[in-house]
């Protein structure tokens, strides 16, 4: 494979496909993690570790997984991986592990992380599904590193626990780091990727070709009206 | 009783599992569109998370507790409900068709669903002894029916947005957003109850 084309499935996720403001997945860990800027990276680099394995195990066995139990397949590999960075996370950052609380086991039900495996791992050899998963890692963390400083500044007037904002000059609005202010931020934040993208994404929903149970769904006829946007 | 009533409180009102701890959130910007597939989808959820609930409690409690297994938590979790939803899904398709028709298109969705996987965990650790089985089943009742609450307002309030002139930049997903930001803000009231 040609080096560019390695290079675009790294880059590709940071900007263009970015999962979390382009390609709306994952949206639990991105509101509910983002209190603070160091939550953030620390919800990133975990899942980057097991977005990156997992593309790797599953792009590995992609031909000996049959395809009807592929998505239970995907989903034990990737319990696999979480419970990995779970027990790593546990032994060496015990305050990481303390402020991620139940989000750190719930990246097995990412959507991210099922939803490379099977738009892309499965399709991929596995240097091109490394560096897919390692791109949309670095979209991810970065995503959430925005929202992360933005709201910790705002309702706190520090960033990664330094006060930038002193209260003298400036009142914390305590709402940011509540979870409405999470809702509004995320919101806000995606406004303007719309902006930026000179609004390529506009008017685009939560819709089933972004879900990473489309395929799945769709193949067993099931969906229909209700099921159109999951 | 007394107990168990302000336990489905709690979870129902001032710890909605989806406006104050942010599980399950992908189905609820995704299906909450239309009144009558929010009802759908909440019922489904109910219904998993109880049965969900009901079964890896004990397994966690009798099984992996005592062999010091606890660490095969998540991954035994979320196979045990992958298992289960195909299961209700099989069950409910040959003996409650018309069930079936009503739920079962939500269903294959609910085991990547996190409200179902974060109750189950969330359960497990309230270590104190007087929380036992019954008090993880209303739990995870409540959290049923917080989702319930949380996917009918906001139904609610998406389907006057739709009605409504939004500025350019924020049509799509923005708005909806800042909509559920309003619709947790109005749950920040129920913080003082229990």
């Amino acid at each position: 494979m040609a080096k560019t084309s390695l290079t675009h499935e790294f880059t590709k996720g940071i900007l263009k496909e970015n999962p979390v403001l382009c390609l709306l997945l994952g949206t639990c860990p991105t509101l509910a993690v983002t209190t603070s800027a160091s939550n953030a990276v620390g919800m990133g680099v975990a899942a980057t570790l097991v977005l990156a394995s997992s593309n790797a195990v599953i792009s590995l066995l992609r031909k000996a997984i049959p395809d009807s139990v592929r998505i239970p397949a995907y989903i034990t590999v990737i319990a696999g991986f979480v419970t990995i960075v779970q027990l790593l996370i546990k032994a060496y950052l015990p305050a990481v592990d303390e402020s991620l609380g139940i989000f750190l086991p719930l990246i097995v039900v990412n959507c991210i992380m099922l939803g490379r495996a099977e738009m892309f791992a499965n399709k991929n050899s596995i240097l091109p599904s490394i560096l897919d998963g390692l791109g949309m890692g670095v979209g991810f963390t970065a995503a959430l590193l925005c929202m992360g400083i933005v709201r910790e500044l705002f309702g706190t007037g520090n960033v990664f626990g330094n006060t930038l904002l002193p209260e003298s000059i400036f009142t914390p609005i305590t709402i940011f780091i509540l979870p409405a202010g999470g809702f509004f931020v995320f919101g806000m934040l995606i406004a303007l990727a719309n902006r930026l993208q000179k609004g390529r994404l506009r008017g685009k929903d939560f819709g089933c070709e972004n879900c990473a149970m489309a395929s799945a769904c769709q193949k067993s006829g099931n969906c229909k009206e209700g099921a159109e946007a999951v | 009783m007394t107990a168990l009533i302000s336990i489905f409180l709690v979870a129902v009102l001032s710890e909605n599992y989806v406006l104050s701890k942010f599980l399950g959130i992908c189905p609820f910007l995704g299906v909450s569109k239309k009144l009558d597939t929010a009802l759908g989808m909440s019922f489904a959820v109910i219904f998993v998370i109880v049965v969900a609930t009901a079964v890896t409690y004990p397994i966690h409690t009798y099984i992996l507790v005592p062999n010091g297994l606890d660490y095969l938590q998540t991954l035994l979790f979320i196979l045990i409900i992958a298992a289960l939803v195909q299961l209700v899904e099989i069950v409910l398709k040959k003996y409650m068709p018309k069930l079936y028709q009503s739920l079962g298109i939500y269903l294959p969705l609910i085991t990547t669903n996190c409200a179902v996987l974060g109750v189950a965990i969330l359960v497990t650790q309230r270590t104190s002894e007087s929380y036992g089985y019954l008090h993880a089943l209303v739990n995870a009742l409540g959290a049923g029916a917080g989702y319930l609450v949380a996917m009918f307002l906001f139904s609610g309030v998406r389907e006057r947005i739709e009605q409504s002139d939004v500025p350019e930049f924020l049509k799509g997903m923005p708005i909806t957003l800042i909509g559920a930001a309003i619709v947790a803000l109005s749950f920040l009231g129920f913080q003082g109850i229990a």
